[in-house]
Formats: C-alpha cells, structure tokens, sequence
C-alpha cells in the first residue's frame, strides 16, 4: 500500500516537474538570474505547489497518515552549520547547472549525456555527504 | 510565450498535490534529494522509495510527447560545469537534510525555520553563483 501511494505521489511530482517547465534548465536559471532576461516562471510553480500541502498540514493535524504511523514532527528551529553550509553548496550548484535532485531524476530520459552525468555526480555527492558533514562538526567542536 | 506561468502554477499544483498524497498516505515528507539519498545510502523503506523514483521518471516519458513543442532540458554542454554542479548539489541537500521539494514545498507550507532559512540560502547562493558566472566573470 505504502508504494501504491508512493507510486502514486512520485508520477504527480514528476508530471507536475515536466508540465510546470522546471526540468527546463534555461527557466530555473532564468529565474536566479535577476541581472538576465528575468522568467517569474518558478516562483507561480512554487505557489502553486505550496497551496495542497497547505491543506495537507492543516489536515495532518489531529489525524494518522493513511497507511498507518505518525506524521513527522516539525524539527526544532536550529539553524545549525549543517544546514546553512549544505544549502550554500545546494545552491552554487543549482545556479551552475539549473538542476535540483527533482529535476534531475524526472528529466533521465531526456536530458541526454549531461542529465546522466549530473545524476551520476548528485548520487556521489550523496555518498560524500556523511563523511563531509562528519568533518563540518568536527571542524565546528574544534572552533 | 506569455501563457508559461498558468503552466508553471497548473505544474506546481501538482507537485503540491504529489506531496500532499505522500503527506497524507505514508506520512512522510516528500523531498526528492532525501528519498533517492536514502537508496544510496541504503536506508530502510526501499520498495516506497523506488516506485516513487519510477513515478518521478515515468510520467515525464509518458507526457512529454504529447506537448506541442517538446520540453528540453537546455543543459550546458560543459561537462565539468556539470559534475562540478551535480557533486554540489548531491553533497548539499544531503547535508542541508533537503532540496527544493523538502524543504521549499513542504518546510516553507508548514512554516518551518529551517525550510524558509534553508529555502533563502540556496535561492541566494544560487542567485549569487549565476550572476558572478555569467556577467562577472562570464564562465557559463
């Protein structure tokens, strides 16, 4: 049941990846690129993606999730090195190539060499991850 | 096209609606870089993460060929911009704890610190990265 739903979420989030222009690398950086031929475009699909999830909080509240569990509690506000580093480097590569992970995995079969290389990179800096983010909290206990 | 933005809320509704279902259903956060960093880490819920992958990738496929003008992706051509952005981007979210879809969509509609901060930082550096790269230093 748990993948039926998964299954179900993941072609929503990839039509709506496709149909909303954002595995369009050229609208993502249009989008970041103030100083450029500015394209709104991102900003009417991440207000449009953020109106049903209002709902669905709002509906998660004093209710389980369908197949069972608990909905995940909101994490306390810490705004820890991990977090602000993480996103700097997410975003320096998001701007460099106009691809986030959504994007990158929806357009595999399209995106040509490139898309298959940007994968193959973003699935190896996964595996970095824990042993660099190990290394920022060190380099954080020993300041 | 001056019609590209109904496009781009119809798609976001969806995304939304794709993140609501996922809410909703399992009780889980949808966010695309934590739900593939899981199967490269081989963390638990395997079966859920890859049919939700399959979705990712399937509909795309399938719908793509009925646009009248097929959607590309335009992605530069410079391989080294884009393994040094792929490594970034992979490292980043994973160590952010989320991408766009994590920590955008679902942290900022649940008014969490950490989405909205992190939702900031990555738009900012973004913004940053592409100006210096292509009117300053014009490398890209």
């Amino acid at each position: 049941m748990r993948a039926v739903v998964s299954l179900l979420a993941g072609s929503l989030f990839g039509a709506g990846l496709l149909i909303s222009g954002m595995t369009d690398t050229t609208k993502v950086q249009g989008w970041l690129d103030v100083f450029g031929n500015w394209d709104p475009t991102l900003a009417f699909v991440m207000g449009g993606a953020i109106l049903p999830m209002l709902v669905a909080w709002r509906m998660s509240a004093h209710r389980t999730p369908l197949t069972g569990g608990r909905f995940p509690k909101m994490s306390p506000p810490n705004l820890d090195r991990r977090l602000i580093i993480g996103s700097v480097m997410f975003g320096m590569g998001w701007g460099l190539a106009g691809l986030c992970p959504g994007p990158a995995i929806a357009s595999i079969t399209y995106g040509g060499l490139g898309g298959v290389m940007f994968l193959i990179a973003m699935i190896a800096g996964m595996f970095a991850a824990p042993g660099l983010g190990a290394q920022l909290d060190r380099a954080a206990n020993a300041a | 096209m001056h019609t590209e933005w109904i496009w781009g809320l119809a798609g976001g509704l969806l995304i939304g609606l794709g993140a609501a279902v996922y809410l909703l259903g399992n009780g889980r956060i949808m966010g695309a870089s934590g739900i593939l960093g899981g199967l490269v880490d081989g963390s638990d819920r395997t079966l859920e993460r890859l049919s939700f992958v399959a979705g990712v990738i399937a509909m795309p496929l399938l719908l793509r060929p009925l646009f009248s003008s097929v959607p590309e992706t335009h992605l530069t051509g410079n391989f080294a911009v884009i393994a040094i952005a792929g490594v970034l981007v992979g490292a980043g979210t994973r160590i952010a704890n989320g991408c766009t879809s994590g920590h955008g969509v679902c942290g900022i509609s649940r008014f969490s610190v950490r989405g909205i901060v992190a939702t900031l930082i990555y738009i900012g550096a973004g913004g940053v990265t592409i100006v210096l790269m292509r009117h300053v230093w014009e490398l890209i």
